[in-house]
């Protein structure tokens, strides 16, 4: 394993990775739970649209909601059984808000809808990424982007280099670790699937040097192939997509540009598994790696059905070991507090840690900002991130913007450093999202002036023709009078003329 | 001496004929004052300002015919952004005009309207769909919650519902934290 060309990028932490215990024992499957919730919004874009109802009998693999839209995702029934109901669920997300899912009743027959596999050799691209948008998988690596958009290319933008993310750069965080131990073989093949659909001249996989087996796993599939394999040190958070990127290439993505503008695609391991899973076999996206750790007992890696509840999942680590219940989604660095157990397992969902008070002791008292820019040289995004924070901290949003404040990628490395214990990425969060609201309410507000414009203008045309109705009616009734007038005249004259000739008879 | 005068008349000419040219030629229609208060005002057209909409209330500011603080739907923060737009001090706004009341949107009762188009008429935004006789809806998307179709309704059917946060407009909330005590040496 030698660290060779790497490009290192600005600051980063590197906090105790805790990866050990989950690695202990396999993968193992986690048995079909009785009940399954599956959210409609398990993805970035439209909201899944719902295609059964509750009574029907689904199988394994079935489309039960489609994608709406280009940028959504379908959702399978990830086993077989009854549609109970379609109805508002607690989901996993920190607001700890209901959204709509479909709950499914498991029938422990586990029987497949036909699989179909795909020849994608043979067909053409564009029907390609079509049947891929029905395979429900999205960016496993915790972004939940609808995979078929990403590998979509036009002239516009052809990509030089597909990039591989096998960082997994969070403490306690092990499912891509344990997947490329025991399925190397689908991830390279994956990853020639994905670089062929894209037109790739180069392919990368970047893994950082704490993962040994994995290495040498994934070293071993790749042989024959052109698949390369880079090691990077291991510094939080090399796992983020542009890092991983300079990392390996050096190029950095500029402001307001995605990589792919650049010529490269990053996916993430489990999700080229996913898309070889899908085109060799026909298996949908149904299921998914998750970890979990921390203080459970036996801290392991499942392979767990979406929708399966997650305290099942915890039943299946042993329990927890520690009475205050609390658990998070995703790494310490990034993660969020769960807002129950009772939620359900979904494709976002890599890893969940039973937080103790020994592993994440309660948050020492925050003291005012020194100033002593330590944020500033962690940051690996070349952000201000103590301007960042004051201007956050008293609402100064347009001055937030100026600084920046979308770039960052909330990796939580200021936090991390800060000796004066300042939440700052919870100022980020606050300042991001008061910003998107204010923009949302502006162009809110621009659509009814437009409205209430056209509605004026309506109104006045509307007025304008009525007066010119009333004046061509008034005008119709002037002609009406005349001819009148014009019959009276003859008449008379007709008269006039009829004594006329009585008179001439007389005569 | 002469030359003197004769050079500043002339330059005089020029530039007048510079500035009464440009006057015609660049002439600006509209008060651009007005659409830039008017870009502040929330846009609900509901007229608690005592205009008959916001973009008559933003003239009125303009000409100095009204106060700032007369846009309950903007609330605080829209007085204090049209203060500092017209460079004037902050004032709360006058509950003569109303309070600001969280975002709504009207409802209408399906069962129980008549479809008289009462309300249609009323709406500032079109934002009723319906005609006479035929029940009517409202496009909630584009409801500004200005509550002007409530008065006319004869059979009160329409009720304002506020907006609940949803997981799509969940915002993360300010950040609060404990002080601690800090410990004796």
């Amino acid at each position: 394993m030698q660290l060779k060309n790497i490009f290192k990028f600005n600051g980063g932490v590197h906090p105790d990775e805790n990866k050990i215990a989950s690695t202990r024992l396999p993968i193992a499957k986690l048995a079909i739970p009785k009940k399954l919730v599956l959210p409609l919004r398990q993805h970035v874009g439209h909201v899944a649209k719902v295609k059964v109802k509750p009574g029907d009998q689904v199988f394994k693999g079935q489309i039960i909601a489609e994608a709406d839209g280009n940028i959504s995702a379908a959702i399978h029934a990830p086993t077989s059984g009854r549609i109970l109901k379609i109805s508002e669920e607690i989901l996993p997300h920190p607001s700890g808000l209901p959204d709509f899912c479909i709950t499914l009743e498991a029938d422990f027959k586990d029987t497949w809808i036909e699989k179909k596999p795909i020849p994608w050799k043979k067909i053409e691209k564009t029907q390609l990424i079509e049947t891929l948008s029905q395979s429900g998988i999205v960016g496993l690596g915790g972004a939940v982007f609808p995979t078929h958009m990403k590998l979509k290319t036009n002239q516009k933008q052809t990509i030089h280099t597909l990039v591989i993310n096998a960082a997994e750069c969070e403490p306690f965080i092990t499912c891509d670790d344990m997947l490329m131990r025991e399925r190397a073989d689908e991830i390279i093949r994956g990853s020639l699937i994905a670089q062929t659909i894209l037109g790739a001249e180069k392919c990368v996989i970047g893994i950082e040097d704490n993962k040994i087996e994995a290495y040498e796993a994934l070293k071993k599939a790749a042989q024959k192939t052109t698949v390369e394999i880079t090691v990077v040190p291991t510094l939080y958070p090399s796992g983020d997509a542009k890092r991983l990127i300079y990392l390996l290439m050096g190029i950095e993505v500029p402001k307001e540009k995605r990589s792919v503008d650049l010529g490269i695609q990053v996916f993430n391991v489990a999700t080229v598994a996913a898309i070889y899973r899908y085109l060799e076999f026909g298996e949908p996206s149904i299921s998914r790696i998750v970890t979990i750790t921390g203080a459970v007992k036996t801290p392991q890696n499942y392979e767990v059905l979406f929708g399966t509840p997650l305290s099942e999942l915890i039943k299946a680590a042993g329990g927890s070991s520690n009475k205050q219940k609390k658990f998070i989604m995703g790494g310490p660095m990034m993660g969020f507090d769960l807002p129950s157990i009772d939620v359900p397992v979904t494709k976002a969902m890599n890893c969940v840690i039973e937080s103790s008070p020994e592993l994440f002791p309660t948050p020492k008292p925050v003291m005012p900002c020194i100033r002593c820019a330590r944020c500033a040289d962690a940051c690996p995004v070349n952000l201000q991130p103590q301007e960042l924070y004051w201007f956050s901290k008293s609402s100064q949003l347009e001055k937030a913007r100026e600084y920046n404040l979308f770039d960052c990628i909330e990796c939580g490395c200021c936090t991390y450093v800060c000796p004066s214990n300042i939440p700052l990425v919870q100022f980020y969060r606050y300042a991001k999202s008061e910003i998107i609201a204010q923009d949302k309410s502006k162009e809110a507000a621009n659509t009814a002036r437009e409205r209430n414009e056209f509605r004026l203008a309506r109104l006045e045309r509307e007025k304008k023709e009525r007066a010119e109705r009333h004046a061509q009616k008034a005008l119709g009734a002037q002609d009406k009078q005349a001819e009148d007038d014009k019959k009276s005249t003859i008449a008379a004259a007709m008269e006039r003329v009829k004594q006329n000739q009585q008179e001439n008879i007389k005569n | 001496m002469i030359t003197a005068l004769l050079v500043m008349i002339f330059l005089a000419i020029l530039l007048g004929l510079v500035l009464g040219y440009s006057a015609i030629k660049f002439k600006v229609d509209g008060d651009p004052m007005v659409a830039r208060i008017d870009a502040i005002l929330p846009q609900t057209q509901c007229g608690q300002c005592g205009y008959p909409g916001c973009k008559p209330y933003a003239t009125a500011i303009a000409k100095g015919e009204a106060d700032i603080n007369q846009c309950p739907p903007g609330g605080d923060a829209g007085a204090k952004a049209l203060a500092e737009l017209m460079g004037m001090e902050f004032k709360p706004v006058n509950e003569k005009h109303g309070v600001q009341k969280p975002k709504s949107v009207a409802l209408i009762d399906e069962s129980t309207c008549i479809g008289c188009t009462l309300c249609i008429q009323a709406c500032p935004v079109d934002a009723i769909l319906g005609a006479a006789k035929q029940m009517h809806t409202i496009i909630a998307s584009e409801c500004t919650g200005c509550e002007l179709c409530l008065p006319p309704c004869p059979v009160d059917c329409i009720t304002m519902e506020p907006v609940l946060e949803n997981s799509e407009s969940w915002k993360w909330k300010y950040p609060i934290y404990n002080i601690q005590k800090a410990q004796k040496a």
